[in-house]
This record gives C-alpha cells, structure tokens and sequence, in this order.
C-alpha cells in the first residue's frame, strides 16, 4: 500500500470511529435537557431520576466524542497537506467557525453542568444543559457546511495563478443546497440513535422492573421509552423525507454516485431499485445481475416520477472524461456504495421495529412485561449507529475519486475540484501514515472496549432509588442564600 | 496593520490563551503523583480544573482551525512537517482526555491509577512537545521551495528546540504548582506552595537561557521588550512563591508565559515558518489566505472571543472556591463487579 491508500483508510478509519459516537451525543444531549426541563417543571422526581442516569451516559459518550475530533482537527494537515492547501481558504472558514461558535460553548458549559449540580441556581443550570445541546447541533451544521462543500464546490473560485480555491462568496457557502439537505438528514439519524437508545434501554429496564414485581421503577422506565418513541417517530420521517430530498440533489450533482447507488451500468428509463444484486464485485459492469427489485423506485427517488431517464455508469464516465480529463476512473467502488446505500436505508428498520412493538403494546398507563419487547430494546440499540456509518461510507467512498467533486452546475464554480490522489500529503512517507496508523488504531480499539464497558455498567445500574437533591421548591431556597452554593460539596464530580 | 498580520496576531493570541490556561492543566496533570497523595486527594487535585479543562483544549482547536482558514498553506507544511511529533501529542491529548472523564467512573484502584499514569503522560508529552515544535519555528526548518517540509524527526531534535522542551514544561509545572497552591487548601496548598517556590527558581534559569539563545540568535531587537517582561515575571515569581502570595504569583507566570508567546512570534514574524534554506519561507504574506475570507474571520473573531471570554470567566468565577477533601465525596463511580 503507498501513502495514497494508508491515508485514505486513516482517514477512513478516524472518522467513521468519531462518527460512532457523535450521533449520539448530537441527539442525547437534547433529549437530556428535555428530561430535566421536564423534572423543573412538574418537580416530578422520575425526571431527575432519568436525567441523571442518562446524564451518565451522555458524559461517558461525550468523552470519547471529544478524544476522536481531537484527530478529525489536524488530520488534513497531517495526511492531506495538499487538499488543504487547495481548499483551505474555504474549508478552513467553518471549521474556525465550529470552534469559535460551538465548540467552546460545548465544553465550557457542559463543565457547568457536571459540576454546577446543587451551586448553581437551577434554572441557570438547567440553561447550561440547553446550552449544550444547541452548540452540538450548531457544530454539526458547520462541519456540514465544510463536508457539503466538498460534495458541492460553491462560493469560490479557482485562482489559475495560484491553483488554489478561493471563496468569493461565504453567504453561498453556508446556504449550499448540500448542505439544507444533510444537515437535517444527518441531525435526525442522530435523533433517531438517541431516541432507539433511550427507549431501548428504557423497554428493557422496565420488563426487567416488571419482572422483579417493582412497578413503581418500571414507570420511570416507562416514560423513558415514551420520550424515546416520539423522538424516533419523528426523526423517522425527517429521515426520509430528508434523505429522499438528498437522492434527488445527488441526481443533479452527482449523478455518478446515483448510478452507483444503484449499481447501474447502462443508462435505464424507469430504473428499478434492486433489494438484491448479485455479482463478482469487480467493479466492472459484466459482473453485476440484479435480482429482487421494485420497478421505477430509483427513478422515484432520483427525480421524483416513476419513469424518468437514469444515466448509468459507462455513460458517466464517458461524459466525465470528456469534462474532467482521459485516463481517469471516474467510477467509485459499486460494490461498497450500493451496499453501504441499501445498509443504511436498511438499517433503519431496526428503529422502525421497536418504535412498532411500542405502539403495539404500551396501550393507556399501562407497564410492560412481555420478554421479547425487553430483547427487542436492546437489539434495536445497535442499529442507527450502524445506519449512520454506513451511511457517511456511502456518501464519501460515492464521491470517489473526487475528494472536491466537480460541480457540474453551468452556472458555476469551474475548475474547483480535486482528485483525491493529488490531494494527499507528498512530503509524507507511507511509512509514517502507517506508524499514526496503528497508533490511531490501536488506541481507539482499547478506547472502544473501555466505552463499551463503563456504557454496559452504567446502564445495567439502572436509574437511583431516589435521588437525594432537594426538591425544586428548596433549591430556590437555597439559591436565595447569599452564599451561593460556591461551598456545597461537588456532588457529581470525577 | 494589514489582514494577514491581524491573522497573525490573533493566531498568536489563541495560542496565548491556550498555553496560559492549558498549561496549569498540564502542571496539574503533570504533578498529579507528587503532590496528591491517595485518591482523595488526587481527587482534589483533578477537581480543581475537572470544570474548565475542555474549555482550556478548545483553544488549541480554535488555533488550528484559524491556522487552516486564515494561513493554508501554513497548516499544511506544519502539520505534515512536524507529523510524528504531531501524532505523539494527539495520542497524549487522547488519553487525557478519556482518563480526566473517565477516572472517577470506576471505584476500583487499578481503573484509578492506570487513569492517573494516563494523566500524567498526557500531560508531560504535550508540555514538552510544544516547547519543541516552537523552539524550531522559532530555529527555522527546512523547507523546500514549494514550501514542504524536507527536513526529519531527528533535526526536530535538535538542542535549542530541545531547551525549548525544557523551558515549557517546566513553565507548566510551575504554572499548574501555583495554581493549585491558589485553588487548594490544607495540607495540599502547603506542599504545592513549597514546590512552586523550587520550581520557579529552576524555571528562571532555564526560561532565561531559552530567552538569551533565542533572543541573540534567532530574533529582532524589539522582542527584548518581551523577554525583559518575561525576565521581570519570573523573578516576581521566584518572590512571590517564596511568600506565598499565590495570585500574584498565578499572575507572574501567566505574564511569564504571555511574554514567551510573544517572544515566539515576534521572532517569526513576518515568517510563519522560517526556513532554513534562503527564500523557502513561508511568510505571512505567502502563506495567507484572501482578504475575502480573513475579513469574514476577522468578523467572527472580533464578535465571538469576547463572548468566549465573558463566558469562560464566569465559569472561572462559579468555581473560584478552594478546594478541600472534605467537599470531594469519599467514593464516587460504580464498580465492574456486577456486569
Ligand atoms: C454531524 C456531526 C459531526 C461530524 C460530521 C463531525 N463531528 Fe466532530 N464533533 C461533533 C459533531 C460532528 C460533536 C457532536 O459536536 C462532537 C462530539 C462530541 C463532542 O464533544 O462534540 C464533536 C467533537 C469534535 C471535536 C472536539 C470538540 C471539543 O473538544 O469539544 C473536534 C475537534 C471535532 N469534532 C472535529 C471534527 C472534524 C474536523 C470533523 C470532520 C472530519 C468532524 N468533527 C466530524
Ligand atoms: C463523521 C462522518 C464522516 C464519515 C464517517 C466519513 C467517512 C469517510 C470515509 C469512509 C472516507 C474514505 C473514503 C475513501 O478513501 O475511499 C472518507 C474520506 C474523506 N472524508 Fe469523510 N467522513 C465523514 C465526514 C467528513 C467530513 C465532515 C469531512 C470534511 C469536513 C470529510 C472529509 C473527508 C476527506 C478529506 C476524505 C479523504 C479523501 C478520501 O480518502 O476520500 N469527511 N470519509
Ligand atoms: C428512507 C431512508 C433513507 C434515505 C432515502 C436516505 C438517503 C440518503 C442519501 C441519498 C444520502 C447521501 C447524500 C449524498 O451523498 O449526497 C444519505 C446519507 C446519509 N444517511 Fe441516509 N437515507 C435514509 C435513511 C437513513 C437512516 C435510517 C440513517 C441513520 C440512522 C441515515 C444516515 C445517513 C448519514 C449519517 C448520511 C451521511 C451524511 C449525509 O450525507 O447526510 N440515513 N442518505
């Protein structure tokens, strides 16, 4: 492998692994804030119960969260030197943006959170968790922009003295097209992993409770899986909708990835969706049958009637060399896109399943025991994760070679755009990626296992028995007194 | 003043602000074995930045994406020319980070001391590895005429980098000294106070060779204004720790640090990255983005960092009481046993 190939899979690697974790900070972080909001408000003690116990959890996975964007930040510098150079007068603006905008509102007051239990005033406190949650989100839609740029070149202009990208146009930027179609995509598959993950946990926390003859802790549990339902039930169709807004830019931007979403090598009227392809994996055209497919639903996708004009795979790349150069492959992977496409989409019907057995069962007031609905949370738990990376593999192993696509917009942006192999460190010897390769890799194997078992511990412990802080009514008390808290012990410190 | 030294300036001031609050991070992180005794008292130590060192780290972040907005081709050569030792300080900050979250999580003495070893190289690698990599902005590096590092690992070893090394992680282990002798009570406060006060002396002399070294060999006349603040801060320290006046000595080594940044950049401008080979510089000029896109910036900067600043200051202040082992409860975190 040379340095082209290590770093690609570097990349690869570091932030498929952030993105693990993200999703669901981005939704749990919201999700907690609603709970508490919701103990202010009613002083009702199972709100603070779940706050906490989720609150655990968030901390947990935030942590982590925090370690991999850590890489994400200089990684272009370190392995991509030249793309950088290229798209820095653009692509670095947002991320400065996230830092100065989000990020700094992130971790400052989510160190207010944690410690500011019982010393702040409560409504102060309850802020900060709010505080939070919207600069995760914010973070999100800056990071998008510089990702959707990337898909969709716009607001610059290339400099032929230089050879590099400027921006002329920041308002263009950050309105890209791309961008109001991932952001909420990407923002509701991390409202649908939170919510699948506190309703999971939440389902089999309360057939366990029930099991054990404790009703009283099986309705705290209960309104977790509520909250968690109606937060997959709407993300769901935000899902869908968004991402079917998405196939449809991507047929007018990158009509390549469409056809390889599809595997679909000649151009067809009324394409089919295929459920299943088999073939050789070759990346070539001979090796690939579709069998199971749904007439005209890929031509439903990418334009919105059931029987328009697809171009396929053979025609693209003849057009592109025509645009973009000869002695390019202008194809990326069919195999991995159409599966990591079909994966994602797929995925979701994990979520899908739980949010049915909810409706199903959990009729009027009533806590449920049945042993399934408990396995089924847990199983259900796993997947928009997956969902998600599969999801982020599709959209950027799609944009292959490319790592800036053209955009093919007559109106445009001509000339900026960026093969991945040109983009690549050269003053940096394979032998080094491969070093921070296994570095990186190593150190995040041990970190999974580590995450993975303190998130097992915490939610096996289950929320509180009761939680000792003092009722709403008292805390305003307390934050009466002028003496403000600042001697109270640290009651949720490390 | 034109953009491109605004950008450079403020980049320096992101720097100031990351090295003078992460840096008693560091110290405390650093000091973590010597000066805390038993858990609870590691405890003490951790609580007294446990609220503001994410806050502290996102500096760096902020100085890195200002880096690749504002000077690209800067970004670019640094940070693929001086790789290994880049990596080495992501797998510190890494390590720290899950071990300052994660630490308390579990009740058990072996989770707690390998978090405390992962706190205290996380904290020793990245003190010593900025020094390094600044003392050789500050030497020069080889470049090629396309800007690229062409230089090795091994010429960023080289001896006044390396004073560099030394000069900034013993900075930080006074730094953090100082600060926990102003956040802590008892019998903490006492030993950090009497560690300060040896420390500051070791700072003095090493700091100030780094300083002459620099000064005679690398810089312009003008940053001797920096390196006289610099030199007057420290011995204000080495007074102030010996009477255990503990703001005024978290205050002279925070002017200490200010005042090497100053030196650092001051001795670089109008260089981002000198090279050694003549005309390979990347300069502030050559390296810098549009004036399009440093206007935008300049704007998000001018608008958001005070509000950072509001904010984080109030955090400071929330927090503003010493510390003690009465107020860290005697056990927190669960143990593995029930899985
Ligand atoms: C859609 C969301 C999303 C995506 C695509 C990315 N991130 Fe991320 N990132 C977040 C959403 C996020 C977050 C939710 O805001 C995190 C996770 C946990 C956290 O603290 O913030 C975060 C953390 C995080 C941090 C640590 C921030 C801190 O200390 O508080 C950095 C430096 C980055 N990210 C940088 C990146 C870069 C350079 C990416 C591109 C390759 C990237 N992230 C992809
Ligand atoms: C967090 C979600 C993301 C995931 C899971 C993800 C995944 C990937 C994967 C799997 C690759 C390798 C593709 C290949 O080399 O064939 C890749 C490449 C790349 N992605 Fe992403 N990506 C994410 C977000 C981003 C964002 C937000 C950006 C930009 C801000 C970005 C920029 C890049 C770059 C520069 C490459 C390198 C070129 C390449 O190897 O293709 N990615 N990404
Ligand atoms: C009806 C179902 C869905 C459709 C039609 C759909 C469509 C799409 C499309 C077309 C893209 C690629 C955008 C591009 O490359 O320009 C995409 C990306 C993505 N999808 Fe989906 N998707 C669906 C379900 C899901 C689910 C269930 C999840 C996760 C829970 C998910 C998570 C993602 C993520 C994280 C990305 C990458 C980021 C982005 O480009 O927005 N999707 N989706």
């Amino acid at each position: 492998m040379d340095a082209l190939d290590l770093a690609r899979w570097q990349f690869g690697i570091t932030t498929v692994y952030h993105f693990i974790f993200v999703p669901l900070t981005i939704g749990l972080a919201p999700l907690v804030a609603i709970m508490q909001t919701a103990w202010h408000r009613t002083g009702d003690e199972r709100w603070l119960r779940l706050t906490k116990f989720f609150g655990k959890l968030l901390l947990i996975n935030f942590a982590i969260g925090v370690a991999t964007g850590i890489v994400q930040e200089f990684q272009f510098g370190m392995n991509w030197s030249e793309y950088s150079r290229f798209v820095g007068d653009v692509f670095g603006a947002p991320l400065a943006m996230e830092a100065l905008a989000a990020f700094f509102v992130e971790s400052t007051f989510l160190g207010l959170w944690i410690f500011g239990w019982d010393k702040l005033p409560q409504r102060v406190h309850l802020a900060t968790i709010w505080a939070v949650a919207i600069a995760t989100n914010l973070s999100a839609f800056f990071i998008l922009a510089a990702n959707s740029w990337m898909q969709h070149p716009v607001g610059a202009v290339l400099n032929e003295e230089t050879g590099r990208a400027e921006m002329v146009d920041i308002g263009a930027v950050l309105t890209n097209p791309t961008l109001l179609a991932a952001f909420p995509h990407t923002i509701t598959a991390a409202f649908l992993t939170a919510g699948t993950f506190v309703a999971g946990i939440g389902a089999w926390w309360m057939v366990r409770s029930v099991r054990r003859g404790d009703e009283a802790t099986a309705r705290v549990y209960r309104s977790a899986v509520v909250l968690g339902t109606v937060t997959m039930l709407a993300a769901g169709v935000g899902v869908a909708a968004s991402g079917d807004w998405q196939a449809k830019l991507m047929f007018d931007q990158q009509p390549m990835k469409m056809a390889s979403a599809e595997a679909l090598c000649e151009g067809e009227t009324g394409a089919a969706f295929s459920l299943l392809t088999i073939g050789d994996l070759s990346n070539d055209c001979e090796g690939v049958r579709h069998v199971l497919t749904v007439p005209g639903l890929t031509s439903y996708l990418a334009s919105g009637t059931f029987d328009s004009y697809l171009p396929g795979v053979e025609e693209l790349q003849e057009r592109s060399e025509v645009l973009y150069g000869e002695g390019v492959d202008y194809r990326p992977n069919l195999a991995v896109t159409y599966w990591s496409f079909r994966l994602m989409i797929g995925l979701g019907l994990g979520s899908a399943a739980l949010a049915a057995a909810v409706l199903l069962l959990l009729r009027r007031r009533a806590v449920v025991g049945t042993r399934w609905f408990g396995t089924l949370g847990l199983a259900a738990l796993p997947t928009p994760f997956l969902a998600s990376s599969f999801g982020w593999v599709f959209t950027e192993m799609g944009r292959q070679p490319w790592v800036v696509a053209p955009n093919p917009n007559p109106s445009g942006v001509d000339g900026v755009w960026m093969l991945t192999a040109t983009g690549v460190s050269t003053s940096v010897p394979a032998g080094m990626v491969l070093t921070s390769m296994i570095g990186f890799t190593l150190l995040y194997a041990v970190l999974a296992v580590l995450w993975f078992r303190l998130m097992v511990r915490y939610a096996v412990e289950g929320v509180a028995a009761t939680e000792t802080d003092p009722s709403p009514e008292a805390q305003r008390l307390a934050a009466q007194n002028p003496d403000d808290g600042a001697d109270k012990p640290l009651s949720f410190a490390y | 003043m034109d953009l491109p030294t605004v950008w450079f300036v403020l980049i320096a001031v992101l720097w100031t602000g990351y090295l003078v609050l992460e840096g008693f991070d560091f110290g405390v992180g650093m000091l973590l074995p010597v000066l805390g005794r038993g858990d609870r008292e590691r405890r003490v130590l951790i609580n007294t930045i446990g609220p503001v060192w994410d806050g502290n780290e996102v500096w760096l972040l902020t100085a890195g994406g200002a880096t690749f907005a504002a000077f690209p081709e800067w970004y670019a050569s640094m940070f693929s020319g001086f790789y290994l030792a880049l990596f080495l300080i992501l797998l510190a900050l890494i390590v720290r980070v899950v071990a300052f979250e994660w630490r308390g999580k579990i009740d058990d003495p072996r989770w707690r001391s390998w978090a405390d070893r992962a706190l205290v190289v996380g904290s020793w690698v990245p003190a010593v590895l900025w020094g390094v990599a600044f003392g050789n902005l500050v030497r020069g590096v080889h470049l090629d005429a396309d800007h690229q590092y062409v230089g090795t690992f091994l010429d960023l070893l080289n001896p006044f980098a390396l004073l560099g090394g030394a000069t900034t992680a013993l900075l930080f282990l006074t730094h953090g000294a100082v600060f926990l002798a102003l956040k802590t009570d008892g019998e903490v406060r006492e030993r950090a106070g009497a560690l300060a006060e040896r420390l500051a002396v070791a700072t003095l002399v090493v700091a100030g060779a780094f300083a002459v070294w620099a000064q005679l060999a690398y810089s312009v006349p003008w940053t001797w204004a920096a390196t006289a603040v610099a030199a007057l801060a420290l011995l204000a320290l080495v007074a102030t720790t010996r009477a255990r006046r503990e703001g005024q000595a978290f205050v002279a080594s925070a002017v200490t640090i200010v005042a090497a940044v100053v030196l650092v950049f001051g001795s670089m401008y109008p260089d981002v990255m000198p090279a050694l080979e003549p005309g390979s510089s990347l300069t502030v000029d050559n390296a810098s983005s549009t004036d399009y896109t440093l206007t935008i910036m300049t704007w998000v900067a001018v608008v958001l960092t005070p509000v950072v600043l509001l904010y984080q200051g109030w955090t400071y202040w929330v927090f503003r009481k010493r510390l003690t082992v009465e107020q860290i409860p005697a056990h927190t975190g669960l143990t593995f046993d029930r899985v």
